[in-house]
């Protein structure tokens, strides 16, 4: 199990998986946008997406966890 | 004169207007949003009212809460500043109808300008010079492939309503185009709320160089030279100069001129600048203009020894210009570098708190900042935050002067571009002038 964390504080912009779908190593999981840019924020494992726990709109500080992963 | 502005606008530009308003005897009213609530620029002012929570959207670009602010505190007049609501026609409008004078040019005049789709038909009916491109929005990819192969590969894709490079893309074939013009249309769409799309052809190793006016209400205007602002990352400056090290006599009084008339075909008024693409052989191409003061101003201000946001306030004010063309001054050299929070090397964000800033000073120096040590810098705004400008006799001296000056820079607790700033103000390729727009895409490469 794994967690995608924020690597800036930030905005949520966009989530880009919901639970269940099946993501790949260094893919995009959540846009984050900082500082008037668009910071595309990726799963550093595979997985499959088992929790979401960033809603579009809500600021994240650094190392906040956006999405939950299992194997 | 105005006796209260209220200045919509945050950090280190707030405090610049709020400078010149106090050596003008004029009382400030700063506004701010609950992230800035213990900024300098609203510590400095007369008064300060809060207008809303910390995202743009509900506070700097609020334009009810802005005039609500300005009425309630008996302002009459509102500097934009630059960013923000500088370039909007609805905003300068909504003033002017509740008897608040917007500093800067009529609501018309901002959006001749706003649409480059526009901007574009105003210029070439100037009779000054544009790039080939595809005369309007085209009406879609087929189209867009269709021009692209008869002004030639390489071409720019843009957005019409776009800026600071969102929606903007170089494309090198066909295929490439194709590609891109989905994205970049709904990206587009996304921030400016119109998709709308135009074909450039793409001038190869260009140059930015962009032209000051100041044009009063009495049908007067002059230009204030040219600035060379080539060295960007993400279609964002980073180091400007004045003057150019590239442009010469002949081609600075063309530009001027080229500039004076575009103005004079909207009827333009006050501080504007107008941008252009130089290629190597020396010809000039309009690229867009700011109908607003512009964050490189001060090197401007260096040569001239002119305030900008004086004049700004006396023609709002209905002052004619007191002086003419050949009665403004050149004199040195001045170089600006923007400092931004953010890692120098992947050019990434970096909010955080500024535990540490010590600014250099000495002769020729100057510092334009919105923080101070223990300032928060928040992911809600921009990554600039400051400017160093200095001024010397010639382009050498002003160049060691920078180089003193960056060195005794400190910024702690975030990071920053100091390093990278360093490292161009030392390199063979700033010191010979050989500054193009890819001159940060290069970097290292060649």
């Amino acid at each position: 199990m794994a967690t995608v964390q924020a690597n800036m504080a930030g905005i949520v912009l966009r989530v880009l998986v919901q639970p269940g779908d099946r993501v790949e190593a260094g893919q995009d999981v959540v846009m984050l946008e900082s500082m008037k840019m668009e910071i595309p924020i990726q799963a550093e494992q595979g997985g499959v997406v088992a929790e979401v726990l960033a809603n579009e709109g809500d600021f994240v500080n650094e190392g906040d966890d956006l999405v939950r992963l299992e194997d | 004169m105005f006796s209260k502005v209220l200045i919509a606008n945050r950090g280190e530009i707030a405090r610049r207007i709020i400078r010149t308003c106090r050596r003008m005897g004029i009382a400030t009213v700063a506004v701010y949003s609950d992230a800035d609530e213990k900024a300098l620029h609203v510590r400095e002012a007369d008064e300060a009212v809060r207008i809303g929570e910390a995202q743009v959207a509900k506070s700097y670009l609020n334009i009810d809460a802005i005039l609500r602010a300005a009425e309630q505190t008996g302002a009459e007049a509102i500097h934009p500043g630059y960013g923000l609501l500088s370039e909007n026609a609805d905003f300068a409008r909504a003033a002017a109808e509740r008897g608040i004078r917007f500093i800067g040019p009529s609501p018309e005049a901002i959006a001749a300008m706003g649409s480059k789709v526009a901007a574009r038909e105003t210029v070439k009916r100037a009779g000054a010079p544009v790039v080939p491109g595809s005369e309007g929005a085209v009406a879609d990819v087929e189209e867009a492939c269709r021009i692209a192969a008869e002004i030639g590969y390489p071409v720019m894709l843009k957005a019409s309503y776009g800026g600071g490079g969102i929606g903007m893309q170089v494309v090198r074939s066909e295929e490439e185009l194709r590609k891109a013009f989905a994205s970049n249309s709904a990206r587009a769409k996304a921030y400016f709320g119109n998709g709308e799309m135009f074909l450039e052809k793409r001038v190869e190793r260009p140059r930015h160089v962009e032209i000051q006016v100041l044009c009063d209400g009495h049908g007067h205007g002059v230009y204030l030279w040219e600035r060379e602002c080539s060295i960007q990352r993400r279609h964002q400056k980073v180091i400007e100069e004045a003057p150019s090290p590239f442009v010469d006599e002949a081609l600075r009084r063309n530009m001027g001129e080229a500039a004076l008339a575009i103005c004079r075909a909207i009827r333009y008024e006050n501080a504007g600048t107008l941008e252009f693409l130089v290629d190597e052989e020396k010809n000039f191409y309009f690229l867009e203009m700011n109908t607003r003061l512009q964050v490189e101003h001060p090197v401007t201000e260096m040569i001239t020894g002119l305030d900008l946001v004086e004049w700004q306030l006396r023609i709002a004010a209905g002052e004619p210009l007191g002086f003419r063309q050949d009665e403004i001054a050149r004199e040195g050299h001045a170089i600006e570098c923007r400092v931004y929070a953010e890692d120098p090397e992947k050019m990434l964000p970096s909010p955080g708190t500024l535990t540490r800033l010590v600014l250099p000073e000495g002769e020729g120096i100057r510092n334009d900042v919105g923080v101070e040590s223990g300032s928060e810098i928040t992911p809600f705004y921009d990554p600039m935050i400051g400017k160093l400008i200095v001024h010397g006799r010639d382009r050498a001296e002003a160049i060691a002067r920078m180089q003193q000056a960056l060195d005794a820079y400190v910024i702690e607790g975030i990071r920053s571009n100091l390093p990278l700033l360093r490292a161009i103000l030392a390199s063979d390729r700033f010191a010979a002038g050989d500054t193009t727009t890819d001159f940060l895409e290069t970097w290292g490469k060649r």
